[in-house]
């Protein structure tokens, strides 16, 4: 079949492009998602915070969801659940898996929408025996939120960002005791409310500096070896659930098997200020392009690149599109969207989003070849969480010139 | 009483690949079997956790016996794979040589292939090397092409052998754990934690644990050594890097680290080799993980990009000995089928044909051979046609179109096809083994809640195995003579 406009995941990004497609004028629009209900993951985020930034009010996380199910479908998007994309075969085609056959499917854009996931603890190569009961924020949150399961036993978390806060208050109401949340950074990276009701309200702390050096227990799981990385030393934690929380990477293997171009930093597809992709009529969004970032930024930038889409398939893609890299110096991990459109549109909210690896109270730079294009206010930098770079120096880059580096000063 | 008083042929201890390929070749030649295993399924030992090659035994000593089985084993695999839907691909092996040494070497590897049969090896050129593995690290000095080498299922092959056997009329007594034997005129009496077997032969195929097995039937011979293997699996997405299995120069103790692909897609590095004392001790190490990451960049440096899916563990059975430890006593009716270390998958099936021989012409009374139809089992290789592809059989049974595993793209068919099977998984980990879910980049992310939920369905249905034996109370040989 042919559609004007493919949209791969029906999550936040997604269903915020189809909306957006739609009210544009931009043709048929078809919304795929591999899951039997739409929304993403927010469907399992039960506790409230979504919606501030794109629809101006806050919902619980299956709110959320539920509303821009059923606003992409009042738009006229059709949306197919349960249904897979299982090979690209060309440049804007594809393979359709799903319980009614093989299908084929022509579109004139495509939107990449294919959200994150946490690094599980092979990723994460940690050693030391491999009993059940260790699992990510992701597989607990279906397992409790979707299936209803009811857990006992004392759990630890690894990580102490956003979601590792969330996977506490999880565990904590599956009827888990939840022993502490362990970093290997010398404090938690999310708001200081966070660990503060933590501590007061389910009396669990942050264990800095500590990393998870060996599982241990054969049958079932009896506890972790944990280091202290600033004196070396370990100590044995009993524990019965191993929850391994962020360390964000992009689903990206659709986009890779598109032979996209990829970001060493983001591990996501290359995307300009437009978002779209290397491939013309290609675009990506969402934490396919920023793992992770909360849902409303995922869902601002579907909106962002729908208006892309729709300027594109109007007056048709351009040619050979003049694009700037973007690219980040370390301790700075990525930097999103990472090429700048020349003559294009500023980013999403107007706004770059970038990634530290590091505390830091500092300045951000913009130079090219040396000469300085921007030097932001002081930030305090924190680790996982976004760190925002305006746009305005776009006009001043050199659209001839070598690539924009972007730098902790 | 489940068959504890009915008198078998023979019992086979340990339901590993060697274990069920002997069942399956002795059940075929109308012997009664009883196959027996401490585990909850088949083939969970050093079966399940090794490199998953189809060895052409090139590098075995001439003349000996792992040579000759191995040999027969293999050729007879790659047939059998084909009709039972086996997942095996013929990839070939590159034998690279790094240092001038290792260079220097390899004439002596051609000719010692050449001696083992495998006339198809030859030295080629590091420009040909290169052209066949454009991602390989530049400096190799010169490489082996072993074309014969494969890639193969080490789960689908037990399995198939195992259900081939059941079907054939063996017995199978998982989760029973062997205390004890008693040796009398005509019989054995094998005491398990689940009930006594009786039998009038012992073939003892029970690797990591055959010398605790043979010391009950009088025998010291030998001792195994547990030995350590650590693996690392890759993404997918890290295929394309390689095209054939990639060896280095074998050391007098080990084959060293390898990289492969897998009939699943992946790429795998491997294995590590540490003499451990616990026969159950399959953790993984930080110093283990380290030495494979290092060994692996240096053979392919674009495998530091990519992501790692899955760490393992599995322990080889060595013994003293470099060759099979293969025995059968006609006076004792007793066959051990020990020190096979890492190439059982391989040989499995010539050590059936060679064990039932031996077996037979000690007196065990063989029926002629009939040319058996083996089981076809489901397909869960990456190279050829899985239900998720296969339109025809979507539109005749939608289930089939239904993902449940993304990662490696198991559908809610394939999950009811193994839950219901003639030898169903008792756990998560069987149905792994069976339909590849919960095995991908995730590791459970997506579809981990879903599967547990499908596979505690079938639990609280109740639906006990057709093969299982219910648990009957405890016996010890001392409480058997009171």
């Amino acid at each position: 079949m042919k559609t004007d406009v493919l949209v791969i995941g029906a999550g936040p990004a997604g269903l915020a492009a189809a909306v957006e497609l739609r009210r544009l004028g931009a043709g048929s629009v078809l919304v795929v998602d591999r899951d039997d209900q739409a929304g993403g993951i927010p469907r399992h985020s039960a506790h409230t915070g979504f919606g501030a930034r794109d629809l101006r009010r806050v919902l619980s996380g299956p709110a959320y969801a539920r509303r821009y199910a059923a606003a992409a479908a009042d738009a006229g998007a059709e949306i197919r659940l349960g249904t897979a994309v299982t090979g690209w075969d060309g440049p804007r085609r594809v393979t359709l898996t799903s319980a009614a056959g093989v299908e084929s499917v022509e579109a004139a854009a495509v939107l990449l929408a294919t959200g994150c996931r946490e690094r599980p603890r092979p990723a994460r190569l940690v050693p030391g025996d491999r009993p059940p009961g260790i699992m990510t924020t992701g597989e607990l949150q279906r397992r409790v939120y979707l299936a209803g399961e009811r857990l006992a036993g004392g759990a630890l978390v690894v990580g102490a960002e956003h979601v590792s806060f969330s996977a506490m208050v999880t565990l904590a109401h599956a009827g888990a005791d939840v022993i502490a949340l362990v970093t290997h950074l010398p404090r938690h990276t999310s708001y200081a409310a966070f660990a503060l009701a933590a501590g007061w309200r389910w009396h669990v702390p942050v264990w800095a500096s500590s990393v998870v050096r060996r599982v241990e227990g054969r049958k079932q799981l009896a506890g972790v070896e944990l280091a202290d990385t600033r004196t070396g030393e370990t100590r044995f934690v009993p524990c019965d659930l191993l929850v391994f929380t962020g360390d964000w990477i992009p689903d990206h293997e659709l986009a890779r098997a598109a032979g996209l171009e990829m970001d060493p930093g983001t591990r996501g597809p290359v995307i300009d200020t437009a978002l779209e992709t290397s491939e013309p009529g290609v675009f990506a969004a969402g934490n396919l392009v920023h793992a992770a970032e909360t849902a409303d930024i995922a869902a601002l930038g579907g909106r962002h690149a729908a208006q892309g889409i729709a300027a594109e398939l109007q007056r048709g893609p351009a040619p050979e599109p003049l694009r700037l890299p973007v690219m980040v110096e370390p301790p700075l991990l990525w930097i999103s969207p990472n090429a700048v459109r020349v003559g294009g549109p500023v980013p999403p909210r107007g706004r770059f989003v970038l990634r530290s690896r590091v505390f830091r109270r500092a300045r951000i730079e913009v130079r090219q070849e040396g000469r300085r294009l921007a030097t932001s206010n002081p930030y305090r930098i924190v680790p996982d969480r976004p760190l925002p770079l305006g746009a305005a120096w776009i006009s001043r880059a050199d659209p001839g010139g070598g690539p924009v580096i972007v730098r902790i000063r | 009483m489940t068959g504890d008083s009915a008198l078998a042929d023979v019992a086979i201890i340990g339901a590993g690949v060697v274990g069920t390929a002997i069942a399956r070749t002795l059940a075929l030649q109308d012997v009664s079997c009883v196959l027996i295993d401490a585990a909850n399924d088949v083939g969970t030992g050093t079966t399940k956790a090794n490199t998953a090659i189809l060895h052409t035994g090139f590098d075995t000593v001439p003349g000996s016996l792992e040579s000759r089985l191995l040999r027969r084993g293999s050729a007879l695999l790659q047939e059998y794979a084909q009709r039972a839907g086996i997942p095996v691909e013929r990839t070939g092996a590159l034998l690279v040589a790094w240092t001038a040494e290792q260079a220097s070497e390899l004439p002596a590897i051609w000719d010692k292939a050449h001696q083992n049969g495998c006339a198809d090896v030859r030295l080629i050129t590091t420009r040909e090397l290169y052209r066949r593995e454009p991602h390989l690290c530049p400096g190799a000095l010169g490489a082996l092409d072993i074309p014969g080498e494969s890639i193969i299922c080490p789960w689908t092959t037990p399995l198939a052998y195992a259900t081939e056997a059941l079907a054939a009329g063996a017995r199978l007594r998982l989760r029973c754990q062997v205390t004890g034997i008693r040796t009398g005129e005509t019989e054995h009496r094998v005491f398990t934690t689940t009930g006594v077997v009786r039998c009038r032969w012992v073939v003892n195929a029970a690797g990591l644990r055959s010398d605790l097995i043979d010391r009950m039937l009088g025998g010291d011979g030998f001792t195994i050594q547990p030995r350590r293997g650590e693996l690392i699996v890759f993404d997918k997405l890290a295929r394309p890097l390689l095209t054939a299995i990639l060896l280095p120069v074998p050391t007098a103790r080990t084959k060293g680290v390898l990289v492969a692909p897998t009939v699943y897609g992946n790429v795998l590095l491997g294995p590590t080799a540490e003499d451990i004392p616990d026969r159950g001790d399959t953790a993984t190490t930080a110093t283990g993980l380290a030495a494979l990451l290092g060994a692996g960049h240096r053979i392919l440096p674009a495998l530091a990009g990519e992501e790692v899916t899955a760490v393992y563990a599995g322990l080889r059975a060595a013994t003293a000995d470099r060759d099979y430890q293969i025995r059968v006593d006609g006076a004792r009716r007793y066959a051990c089928v020990a020190g096979i270390r890492s190439t059982g998958l391989s040989a499995s099936l010539g050590i059936a044909e060679y064990v039932a021989d031996e077996l037979g012409g000690a007196g065990l009374r063989l029926a002629g051979k009939p040319e058996p139809d083996p089981p076809v089992m489901p397909y869960i290789g990456q190279a050829g046609m899985r239900p998720y592809q296969d339109a025809a059989r979507i539109a005749a049974d939608p289930e089939y179109g239904r993902i449940v595993c993304h990662c490696e793209r198991v559908t809610r068919g394939e999950i009811r096809d193994a839950l219901a099977s003639p030898l169903p998984p008792a756990d998560l980990d069987g149905l792994r083994r069976r339909t590849r879910v919960l095995n991908g980049r995730c590791q459970g992310f997506y579809c981990g809640a879903t599967v547990a939920a499908l596979l505690a369905e079938r639990d609280w249905a109740g639906a006990e195995p057709s093969w299982a034996v219910p648990p009957a109370a405890r016996l010890s040989p001392a409480a058997e003579t009171a």
